[in-house]
């Protein structure tokens, strides 16, 4: 809600702020604004796809059970892999880790799991190529996983 | 040709769907609760983002962009682009588009992916939820540590992208 609160209001002040000046301009954005909808359309289903599918079989019960079922390095590595490929809403995502915490998961899994779950995404990774190119994609998302790694590694040994 | 070309990946989706309905009903029915859930999502907020994407690309000059978050941007590059990427705007998807319009627009490749970085990772909503359920402790370290490797890795793939160009078509 806050989200869409904040983009709707920077969007109408620059509306404004774009006719009062130049309404030809203004237009001209609408056009390439709508050439650009189009381009991205049918990798913004491809994503919808593929999300409700990872989403639908990783529920955050099963990613529960995954992770509470092995213990120490393993468990962590599982986490950073289903956090890499999954996309779960920030609100859905603490929670849960919060609740793996408490069942006995140790820092570093839970590190794992939200620091790789923010960094790299599979999930839109068709969506970054299109835009971005492959080998941004695949640069930026691999030297994530691995400093996403390294991150939980730091977590788990600094904190208690 | 073409259009069977754009047609191939929803139509595969659509039949992996179909399969998935057959063999899983179960998983199908909470996949297809997911698809909704962030179709509507996506119906409010991708609208705004391409129309604020072609404002960008018809109002501010190239060298403008240049001279905030090109190469030569320095740390004032660094902190503009950790700055836009915290705001509460929404997705990671939705920045794709706004990047490569920056990209072509001169902004350097190290600062675009401190701003994917931040925009993913240390957005400002995200950190309160994070406090919340994990802690202070928990949530402060892992934001300077996720800063440093952002940074890191947005220098390692200027470096590396320089050498072997071509990162947009």
């Amino acid at each position: 809600m806050v989200t869409i609160i904040t983009i709707y209001s920077i969007l109408a002040l620059c509306l404004i702020l774009s006719f009062w000046k130049n309404k030809q301009k203004t237009l001209l954005a609408f056009k390439i604004a709508i050439k650009g909808f189009l381009k991205t359309a049918p990798s913004l289903l491809i994503i919808l796809g593929i999300v409700g599918l990872i989403l639908g079989t990783f529920t955050p019960e099963m990613i529960k059970r995954l992770i509470g079922k092995e213990a120490g390095l393993l468990a962590t590595g599982i986490a950073a892999i289903l956090g890499a490929i999954t996309l779960i809403p920030s609100l859905v995502a603490f929670p849960l880790a919060g609740s793996l915490l408490r069942s006995g998961a140790t820092i570093m899994t839970i590190a794992a799991f939200i620091t790789a779950l923010v960094m790299v995404g599979v999930v839109t990774a068709p969506m970054e190529i299109k835009f971005l190119g492959k080998k941004f994609t695949l640069l930026r998302n691999s030297l994530s996983f691995l400093g996403a790694l390294v991150i939980a590694v730091i977590m788990g040994v600094i904190l208690p | 040709m073409n259009i069977i070309k754009k047609l191939k990946a929803p139509l595969t989706m659509t039949f992996i769907y179909l399969g998935i309905a057959f063999w899983l009903p179960d998983t199908a029915g909470k996949s297809i609760s997911v698809v909704i859930d962030y179709a509507q999502e996506m119906i409010f907020i991708i609208p705004p983002v391409f129309i604020l994407m072609g404002l960008l690309e018809v109002w501010i000059p190239k060298d403008k962009i240049q001279q905030w978050l090109g190469s030569n941007s320095g740390l004032k590059g660094i902190l503009i682009s950790f700055f836009m990427g915290t705001l509460p705007t929404g997705p990671l998807y939705v920045a794709f588009p706004l990047t490569a319009s920056l990209l072509k627009k001169g902004a350097s490749i190290t600062n675009m992916v401190i701003f994917l970085g931040s925009w993913a990772a240390l957005k400002i909503p995200q950190l309160l939820v994070e406090m919340k359920f994990l802690g202070g402790l928990f949530t402060l370290l892992r934001f300077i540590l996720t800063l440093i490797v952002i940074i890191i890795i947005g220098l390692i793939m200027e470096l590396f992208l320089k050498r072997i160009p071509d990162v947009t078509e």
